[in-house]
């Protein structure tokens, strides 16, 4: 049995951890709500633009522009996005598996990586990195957003890539959070979406349709990639307040049971302290 | 009864919904030029140019609007603007520091100088000037 001074350090230890994901917790909390804020008025925004693009696509089917069509090159372009900071359950490996395990040949990706956990993975599987931007995430904006969209669409102008898609962790609620891929280029429509009125109205175009194609895709992508930036921010706070909640239950269950451990061996060396004396009291009497 | 001659106008930036409310009329500049939309506009997807946006309502509302796209329909337009300004929140010294720096720049015709860039920023920089008058 291990002694008294052995688990009594041993639960300190277990005490000082748990503080730590306690505070990690309340940290994430407070990060969580402001973050989730933020996602839900991007969803304006992102859901105007998305039947804005959609309604185009509908309306125009037979439009040629090459934001629509696959491009020669084979190559596809992933914009990863994960966290800078670690501690937050399976949040950066989930987004990590829904790439290395989603049937895309290693030898045909290119990552644009915005977060240091998902680069590093990344670069220690020899996958090849072709953009960092891990400083954006810890405060997304707009602009950041629009150079990643631009770097993009040059390389995709270039045909140096024939696809681009985006890898981020939808936000569905505080408890549930989705690694999700999305495919941004070649634009699809989407054949799920349910047609609404506003599809039925004939719409006119100024200027032309290819035209303005031109100009919104690029628009359209950027703000995709702003939401799936906030979108996962949410879903960072959101998982580590899961994964530091568990750690400090956990924590606490382990404390119990040293505690229970420490009792019984205090009280075993009062009981053998005890008998020591009355064995020693009566061999000299 | 005069016939209700409002429609519905949404503006929305990619961080909040900028404006929303009913309107009698909007005016803002477009890749084909400035408009006024009025109710009963013939459906249009318009990309916009920096310029000012003028909401008529009861009262005039005024903001600078540097990019983005605007669908109108007939009883409903959405701006989704990528940025946009009240003209009150802008800073006129700043703007036309910004003005003469873009205009310089053109000037100069440097080959480094991203052409495109510096006219985007001398229009937007124009649009907030005349957003103030």
């Amino acid at each position: 049995m291990a002694s008294m001074r052995d688990i009594k350090r041993r639960r300190g230890s277990v005490q000082s951890t748990q503080q730590i994901t306690k505070a990690m917790k309340l940290v994430s909390t407070v990060k969580l709500q402001k973050a989730k804020q933020r996602a839900e008025e991007t969803t304006n925004y992102f859901d105007a633009m998305y039947n804005t693009v959609q309604n185009m696509l509908a309306k125009s089917g037979n439009i040629n522009h090459p934001y629509l069509n696959p491009s020669d090159s084979n190559k596809k372009l992933i914009i990863m996005i994960t966290s800078n900071k670690g501690l937050a359950g399976g949040y950066n490996s989930n987004i990590v598996k829904l790439i290395t395990q989603g049937g895309f040949k290693k030898e045909e990706v290119m990552i644009s990586a915005i977060g240091k956990k998902g680069k590093e993975f990344m670069a220690r599987a020899e996958y090849p990195i072709v953009a960092d931007h891990c400083d954006m995430i810890d405060a997304p904006v707009y602009d950041d957003a629009r150079l990643i969209a631009k770097e993009a669409l040059d390389l995709f102008a270039k045909g140096e890539i024939g696809e681009i898609y985006l890898a981020y962790t939808h936000f569905k609620n505080t408890v549930s959070h989705i690694p999700t891929m999305i495919k941004l280029l070649p634009v699809e429509a989407d054949g799920n979406r349910e047609q609404s009125e506003d599809d039925k109205v004939p719409m006119n175009f100024e200027p032309k349709e290819e035209e303005a194609l031109q100009l919104i895709i690029p628009t359209y992508i950027t703000s995709l990639i702003y939401g799936g930036m906030l979108e996962s921010v949410a879903s960072e706070n959101g998982a580590r307040m899961q994964a530091m909640d568990s750690a400090t239950s956990n924590a606490e269950e382990i404390i119990d049971k040293l505690t229970l451990q420490y009792n019984r061996a205090r009280q075993g060396a009062i009981t053998q302290e005890l008998t020591e004396i009355i064995a020693g009291a009566q061999a000299i009497s | 009864m005069a016939e209700d001659r409002n429609f519905e106008l949404e503006i929305i930036t990619p961080d909040r919904v900028f404006y929303k409310g009913r309107a009698t009329m909007v005016e803002f500049n477009t890749t084909e030029g400035e408009i006024g939309v009025y109710k009963n506009h013939i459906p249009t997807t318009v990309i916009i140019k920096p310029g000012v946006l003028t909401i008529t309502s009861e009262e005039k509302k005024i903001a600078a609007l540097h990019s983005g796209f605007a669908t109108i329909l007939q009883d409903k337009i959405t701006i989704l603007a990528e940025i946009i300004e009240w003209a009150a929140e802008i800073d006129e010294e700043r703007a036309l520091a910004s003005k003469e720096r873009a205009e310089n720049r053109i000037r100069e015709g440097h080959e480094a100088t991203d052409m495109a860039r510096a006219e985007t920023s001398l229009l937007r920089a124009m649009a907030r000037i005349k957003s103030k008058k």
